[in-house]
This record gives C-alpha cells, structure tokens and sequence, in this order.
C-alpha cells in the first residue's frame, strides 16, 4: 500500500549561517511530498551523520556556502560509510567552485552537488529519480 | 520482517527506525516483526508532551532529556509534526531544538510526520513507543504536534501527560472547556517570564481545583500547574525542569502505588487493537473501491443525488462483511 514516502535530512555545518537557500529548498522538497527533516545551523558532521541513521533517512543534503567543504563532504561520506550507512546518498547544493563540485562528485564524495542557479525543480526530479531506480 | 524484528531487539538503531518507517509507509508484512518485539515490550515510562504550536513543548522535550540524563536515564523521543493535507510532504522541525544529544547513545529521537491522523500525534505512535521500548529505553517521551482543543489521542499512549499552556491565549473561558485542559496529569505554565503568566496560572490553578478528582477521591492525584521560565537563563531553565522531571516521575510512582498503569496499559492494548482492525479490515475495502474505481462512481452517484453515503455504507458492508454485528 501506498509506496515509500522519501526522507531526506537538510542540514548546515560549521559556523556558515546563509540558510536562505537551504529553506527554500526545504520547504519545496515539501510541497514535493517528501519528508523533511532540518536541523537547523552550525551543525557538525557526527550530529549529521547520527540524524540521518536515526530518521532512517534516504539522503542527506548539506548546504554550504563557505569554505570547509573538501573536508566536510568526505568526512561525512566516510563516517555514514563507517557506520553501516553506506546506502545513505549525500547530495550537496549552494556556492563552491565548479571544478570542486565536480570533483567530489567523481571522488564519490557527494552523489550530486546542485550549484548556483540550479531551479528546485530540477532538484526535485534528480532525488525522485535516483530513488525510483532504487526500488 | 523476522530479521528487522531481531535486529531492533538486539538494540540495532537503524533496523528500529527502519520498523518504524515499515509501520508509517504501511510496508505488507511489517506485522511479522511487531510481532516478534511485542513480547519485550511494557517497560518504559511513556511521557507525553502536549499543547499550542509555539507552546515551547520542542524545547521543554530537550531539556527534559537533559534533566534524565543527568540521573543517568536512557530516554527515546518521538517527535511529530503536521503532513501537509495538500502535497502528503511534512518539514519535522522539533529536531532542530534537541540537536545537542544527536551525538549521545542514550538518546534516540525520531521525527514522525501526521500522515493524516487527526488526533494530535501519528499512527505509527502506537508502534514507535513498543520500538524505543524494547530498544530499552527508560524515559520515552511522545511530543504531539502543536494542537488546538481537540486533539487528545496522546491520552491513549502516555503514563504521563504534560499539557503546556503559554500566557495570552484566551480569556478564563477556554481553562473551562472540555478536551484538552481536560487530560493533564501535569501542567507547564511555560514562558511564565511574560505578561499575563500569573493570571493564567490562577485560572488553572481554579480549573484544577474545580474539576472532579479522575483517580478517584482516595487516591488524590492534584495536578499539578508548574511554572516555567527563563529560557535565555539557561540554568534557571534547567532548574525548573529538573523540577519538572521530579514531577513526571512522581506521577509515575503514583500510578504504580495504586495500581492505575494496568488501566492505562487497557486503554492503551484497546486503542491498538481497534487501530490494527481499522488496518486489516476497513483499509483493503476502502483500496479496492478506490483501485476499482468504485469509490469514484459512488461520489458521482451521490453528487447527482441518486443516492447517498449511508445506503451505500449498507451495500458495501452488506457485500463484504459475512457477518455483521446486530444483524444476525
């Protein structure tokens, strides 16, 4: 019955406090029909790490709009991995280098980092998609 | 199903809020594995959090956790917030005020969304309290989502209900209304620092005193009204929490000393047994009418007034019920 209804964690790290965008992401992720679960600023790694295995979460998307992300990314990836949380995707979105984005993509970092720019609803469809290959 | 079941009893957090997620998304089988938890459960404390949105009740929940852990308690928190009636999408927000034990594994907080359920809290409550419970969790605490006057389910769940008022909400009418002022075991006068707390503490105070004893005279619970302030203070705050916490506990002690947790424990078996019904028998014929594209006849059929809800209630409980109560 029904199907799998899509969690996903939103969250921010560090001392970045520009979370204009990760709200509005949140809130059309929302209107999308998905869960959303937002831990608000100055998170850390560990504390999302822990969210997402205790929400069951599908991915978790960092938004970051500083620096800090070559070690943040990584550091999140490996410490899901560590924890028996491998199938946890995480995404990316906000202000880096484009070269950066793309290359913690290919180091399997991030599963998707959504730049500058990027329409929601793009976003949107990338995490349905992904998730309805997975079923 | 089996194996998620022993998994949540070996104490695996993934495979509980797995389970949990099973029960929401309503995944076949999910049953096997309440099955095979059921026998473990009946050993937590279950605290309910209730009241206004904005009442503090996320915040006063992250305290609460802070006070038991001090003694060393381990606690399990299910926090829920609305689903859109719109989209089916939800934003679970209570989170953000408890992040400061994401990283303690004594604690286990696990957003819920409404998914539909009117009574203040989710479906999958039920459930989720057997989960944290055979998780071994001594404190589970059960925050609704931010009600009105009407949403008591809570009652069906909790040992303890702590119902949070905040100053400036009503006049001394609303402390009179049935529902909600109805089910505290304990009040929280929250946000006491403002304008308006002393009045409203008077006026529960007088509620309280008015209404009739719902333990029986002999026993004499009073409930409690506790003020609490001083959020930006945080050892005051914490202060009057830990009062709070004292509080809870005595409740708790008081239902066991007269024996009212078995009666809480019937109320609670009840509300699960008709919810488990409600899943098994009215769920699969309300889906093939809807597959079927019954249900969609049937409005049409009731708009153009050919006939209407209750007779059609007859014929489909008619083709589907062998036998009905009162009838045979």
């Amino acid at each position: 019955m029904g199907g799998r209804v899509i969690r996903i964690v939103l969250a921010k790290t560090g001392l970045d406090s520009h979370d204009r965008g990760v709200r509005l992401v949140a809130r059309s992720l929302r209107d999308s029909g998905m869960e959303v679960i937002y831990t608000g600023l100055y998170r850390t790694v560990e504390e999302i790490a822990q969210t997402a295995i205790q929400e069951d979460a599908d991915i978790v998307g960092i938004s970051m709009h500083t620096g800090g992300y070559q070690e943040t990314f990584p550091r999140l990836r490996e410490l899901l991995d560590s924890l028996g949380a491998g199938d946890i995707m995480v995404i990316g979105g906000g202000v880096i280098p484009e070269k950066d984005a793309r290359s913690l993509e290919k180091s399997g970092a991030v599963a998707r980092f959504f730049g500058p720019g990027t329409s929601v609803a793009v976003i949107i469809q990338w995490i349905q998609d992904v998730m309805s290959a997975r079923k | 199903m089996k194996e998620l079941g022993k998994r949540v009893l070996a104490g695996d957090i993934r495979a509980a809020s797995r389970l949990i997620r099973n029960l929401e998304d309503q995944i076949t089988d999910t049953y096997i594995a309440i099955q095979e938890i059921f026998k473990e459960t009946g050993k937590s404390h279950v605290i309910g959090i209730t009241g206004a949105p904005g009442a503090g009740k996320s915040t006063l929940t992250d305290e609460l956790i802070a006070a038991y852990r001090k003694q060393d308690k381990t606690v399990g928190v299910l926090a829920v917030d609305p689903t859109s009636p719109f989209t089916g999408g939800a934003l679970l927000g209570d989170r953000i005020r408890m992040l400061r034990h994401a990283e303690d594994p004594g604690v286990f907080v696990r957003s819920l969304a409404t998914r539909g359920a009117m009574g203040g809290i989710s479906k999958a409550v039920g459930e989720g309290i057997h989960v944290m419970d055979v998780l071994g969790k001594d404190k589970i605490i059960v925050e609704t989502v931010g009600v009105g006057q009407q949403e008591v389910e809570i009652i069906n769940h909790a040992h303890t209900v702590i119902v949070v008022l905040v100053p400036g909400m009503g006049d001394e009418i609303q402390a009179l209304k049935a529902g909600l002022m109805e089910i505290a075991d304990i009040f929280v006068i929250n946000k006491a620092d403002r304008e308006g707390a002393g009045k409203l503490y008077k006026e529960t105070m007088n509620m309280v005193q008015m209404s009739r004893d719902k333990y029986g005279v002999s026993k004499g619970w009073v409930t409690p009204v506790l003020l609490v302030e001083s959020v930006l203070e945080p050892h005051k705050f914490a202060e009057s929490v830990e009062v709070l916490r004292d509080k809870i506990d005595e409740h708790y002690q008081f239902l066991i000393d007269n024996n009212l947790i078995s009666e809480r424990m019937r109320r609670k078996t009840a509300a699960e047994i008709t919810e488990a019904i409600w899943g098994s028998v009215l769920a699969p014929v309300l889906e093939q009418l809807e597959t079927s594209g019954e249900m969609k006849r049937m409005i049409d059929r009731c708009l153009l007034k050919e006939t209407d809800p209750y007779s059609l209630a007859e014929e489909i409980a008619q083709r589907f019920m062998k036998q009905r109560p009162g009838t045979s």
